[in-house]
């Protein structure tokens, strides 16, 4: 393995769960305020993952307030805590884009995965 | 004392500082060096310590006159050899080591290599010309345009900026910063771009 290949994989986490467009997730991030750090949620519908290994990152939409909030998280920072996922909908595309036009019901609806294989 | 090391570069990825925030950085492969001559000013005229990249591979293709100069010193041979001026009552002398833990994190950095060579590149790479429009019509796209007046100097001036060959010049990057220190393996994490292809390489230096 080389070098920078190596220092990639030692600052990717592992500890993370696997996520996927259409998923609602709570991203736990750290919050440094002055000298405090504290811990602040921040729950929506990853409707974008770009990059790979090391630089992977995900956008988070969530409506706030009746407006539409959208950030984006480096996977690999320090900075998130953990990470849950709370449902995974059903998309049929890599990037939801398209629910930014739709707004209340419309936006929200999306359906469960489907079910879990009970093989293997 | 002023610092210097002969680094070769190995690629650029990403880290995060203390923040949390992305830093991109630039590997350097800083050493181990060693100090293979030790010029003085009664001898050669002024002061300088020649150091050498430490070959990984011993040596083994080195030259004759390289193997010669390295024996001469008292040093396996080297890969690479570098000069950095130092004062008179500089310490370092023939056989010491010079490695990446010399540097310290966050300090700042002068970074000199080899640019990419780009060939015969056109004005408007090689000197940031405007060009002309791509489309409707436009009948002039990349060309320089105008280089001097026909009666009035009937000549070109010396200078004028035209194509030419670009890249594979010395190019020095100042205020680099150091994000990183890996002593262990001699590994040094410069924030930004270094000048050259990965596997060139560069000098490190840094002003007391």
């Amino acid at each position: 393995m080389n070098i920078i290949d190596r220092l990639e994989s030692a600052l990717i986490r592992k500890d993370l769960p696997k996520i996927s467009p259409g998923d609602t997730v709570k991203v736990h991030v750290k919050v440094k305020e002055g000298e405090k750090e504290r811990i602040q949620i921040f729950q929506g519908v990853v409707i974008s993952i770009r990059g790979g290994g090391l630089r992977t990152s995900f956008t988070v939409r969530k409506i706030s307030a009746g407006v539409g909030v959208e950030r984006i998280f480096p996977l690999n920072s320090p900075t998130i805590d953990h990470l849950d996922v709370m449902r995974s909908g059903k998309v049929r595309r890599a990037k939801l884009y398209f629910l930014r036009e739709k707004l209340g019901k419309a936006g929200r609806l999306k359906e469960r995965r489907r079910v879990e294989l009970p093989n293997e | 004392m002023s610092k210097g090391i002969i680094g070769k570069k190995l690629g650029m990825t990403q880290i995060f500082n203390e923040k949390g925030q992305i830093v991109p950085v630039t590997v350097v492969q800083a050493g181990p060096c060693v100090v293979v001559q030790r010029k003085t000013a009664a001898k050669e005229g002024y002061d300088a310590v020649q150091i050498g990249f430490v070959d990984p591979q011993g040596g083994k293709r080195a030259s004759k006159p390289e193997r010669g100069h390295c024996e001469k010193h008292g040093v396996a041979p080297v890969r690479v050899l570098r000069e950095l001026r130092v004062e008179a009552s500089d310490p370092l002398k023939e056989g010491d080591s010079v490695l990446a833990s010399q540097f310290d994190e966050k300090t700042k950095v002068h970074v000199t290599g080899i640019s990419k060579g780009k060939g015969f590149a056109g004005v408007m790479k090689r000197h940031h010309f405007k060009g002309g429009r791509a489309s409707h019509g436009s009948m002039f796209h990349r060309a320089p345009g105008s280089i001097g007046g026909s009666s009035y100097p009937s000549r070109v001036w010396p200078g004028m900026r035209m194509g030419g060959h670009m890249g594979s010049e010395q190019v020095t990057v100042r205020n680099l910063e150091i994000a990183k220190v890996d002593a262990e393996n001699n590994l040094l994490l410069i924030k930004g771009a270094v000048p050259g292809p990965k596997g060139g390489y560069v000098v490190i230096k840094q002003e007391a």
